[in-house]
């Protein structure tokens, strides 16, 4: 098994409700919690698995403005395995989920240099690094239904834009998805295979931008019309 | 990248310790007439030790949860950290068996030449280790190039040799062989040093088109989503204007290279010789430490294309 993420830079709208439910559910699950420091003061910061970017592609009036969740893309060649000295960051075997084992790791950040997705983070008050496990401590449950057995930010997310499932099935949802729909990895160059995929924005129908004319018999008729309103 | 104070002070004191161990074993084995004698070897790899001591206590105050230091020696199959941290333990007892050979005067001249050689190796082989720690890594292309280990080890061995010089010098007053050498590794270091900002200064590597799946249009940054820093911010965002990092370079190169080069040509027979070595040393300390800031300063990480940069 190869268990990832597809994420729909398409209907993705931003919203960060996957965030917070990631934040719910781990601050309270096997690796929480994830450590708030000053969370009602000035400068709120902590520990979060998934976080939510703002891009804007293209130049006006050919733009758009795309939201971009990224966590762990548990990389089919981890760097932040590889590097490890401790032997904390794992792999499984069994479904290519990236793990830290807290108890074995030492906090020399070495893993959240290597990983280019920023999906490490340190968690100073427990000195150990933390990172999306794809919950795997939900994903497993048999005390849950079913259909709830899948990562919380897939779980809550409002338009659907997340798909959770298995990449070495071809016939799964997420293979036939990024299929169709050239799901694309990202930083390919450095060659870490990353599992996720991201799906890009359907081409639209071009709308027309409304010019605004201007000459002198326009200006007249504006001067009146904004008279006469008053 | 953030520069992190105690591993600044790591790489510096144990590259030169190292440095100046493999300096002192080659000589002990090379030279005719070694004024050192075997009191003089032993209190040079005696202050060698000290250094690579210092420097690996140091380099534990930068982990977060130093308690489980001990487990960091099980992946040396894949990890360079593994592997320097294993390789820094087990030159204790091979430098213990090299210093027990000076000290006791045993095995005879072939003996001391495999057990220096075996020293001197295994020395240089840590500092190279040390270096591929940060030139492993592909997320930060400034790193990322086969100078970052020949630098670490050019700078080690340069540092190591002007210890030695004034240690030398404490038991013979000129020894224009080892003043020689000691210049050739100067200039040799400081060329590879230039190359090195050289090859810094073309940008390469992954955009923020690449980094984002967009590679047919402009992509700009709109909002970063957090309000405050983040790890991520703190670790990685660290930036310097652009001419306080021009400014240190030319630190660098005055107190690393320049002064310690200067002093050496000219300041052998003009002043007293301890203090022209003492000199040398005290100033290439603090431009190769300058320099090693500086190599954590500059280092710009790819996760900062998430945050707004356009090429790292």
């Amino acid at each position: 098994m190869k268990l990832g993420l597809v994420i729909d830079l398409d209907t993705c709208v931003g919203c960060n409700a996957c965030a917070v439910a990631c934040k719910q559910w781990n601050t309270s699950g096997t690796t929480g919690p994830l450590t708030d420091f000053e969370p009602y003061g000035k400068d709120p910061t902590g520990v979060w698995f998934n976080r939510i970017r703002n891009y804007e592609v293209g130049d006006y009036p050919n733009s758009k403005t795309v939201h971009f969740p990224m966590s762990c893309m548990h990389c089919d060649d981890a760097a932040c395995v590889t590097v490890c000295p401790t032997g904390a960051s794992y792999k499984r075997e069994e479904d290519g989920i990236v793990l830290v084992d807290q108890d074995k790791c030492m906090g020399c950040n070495y893993c959240a240099w290597a990983c280019p997705y920023g999906a490490r983070e340190l968690d100073r008050e427990d000195g150990v690094m933390k990172k999306c496990t794809l919950c795997v401590d939900r994903i497993y449950d048999e005390n849950l239904p079913e259909e709830e057995r899948q990562p919380a930010c897939v779980m809550t997310c409002p338009t659907s834009a997340r798909y959770f499932g298995d990449f070495d099935d071809p016939n799964s949802e997420v293979s036939i998805i990024s299929r169709e729909r050239n799901g694309e990895q990202l930083m390919p160059e450095l060659g870490y295979e990353p599992v996720n995929k991201y799906l890009p924005p359907r081409e639209k129908k071009k709308v027309e931008t409304y010019v605004n004319e201007t000459n002198s018999i326009k200006a007249v008729k504006d001067w009146v019309n904004r008279l006469v309103a008053r | 990248m953030h520069p992190a104070l105690s591993v600044i002070f790591f790489t510096v004191t144990s590259g030169a310790g190292y440095g100046l161990f493999a300096i002192t074993c080659i000589y002990n084995s090379v030279s005719q007439t070694n004024p050192l004698g075997a009191h003089g070897v032993l209190l040079s790899s005696a202050i060698a030790l000290g250094l690579i001591t210092v420097g690996l206590i140091s380099s534990t105050f930068h982990l977060a949860n130093p308690k489980n230091a001990w487990r960091a020696f099980s992946r040396v199959r894949t990890s360079w950290l593994a592997r320097e941290g294993l390789l820094a333990i087990l030159f204790y007892p091979v430098a213990a068996l090299y210093m027990f050979t000076v000290w006791k005067d045993v095995g005879g001249y072939n003996w001391l030449v495999i057990i220096s050689m075996l020293s001197a190796l295994w020395a240089i082989t840590t500092i190279f280790s040390t270096g591929m720690i940060y030139a492993c890594l592909k997320t930060i292309r400034q790193w990322h190039n086969p100078l970052t280990p020949i630098n670490y080890i050019l700078l080690g061995a340069m540092l190591g040799g002007l210890m030695f010089l004034f240690i030398v010098s404490m038991y013979e007053p000129v020894i224009t062989g080892l003043v020689v050498t000691s210049t050739y590794l100067i200039i040799i270091a400081a060329i590879a040093k230039i190359i090195y900002f050289f090859w810094i200064g073309v940008p390469a590597g992954p955009t923020i088109n690449t980094a984002t799946s967009f590679t047919s249009s402009m992509v700009r940054l709109f909002d970063v989503g957090h309000t405050a820093g983040t790890f991520l911010t703190e670790e990685f965002g660290y930036e310097v204007a652009r001419a306080r990092l021009i400014a240190l370079r030319w630190l660098v190169f005055l107190f690393a290279f320049t002064v310690p080069g200067l002093v050496l040509w000219a300041g052998v027979g003009f002043m007293p010789i301890s203090v022209v070595f003492a000199v040398a040393v005290i100033s290439a300390f603090v431009g190769v430490m300058i320099e090693r800031w500086l190599f954590f300063a500059e280092a710009r990480h790819v996760v900062n294309l998430y945050h707004g940069k356009q090429q790292c």
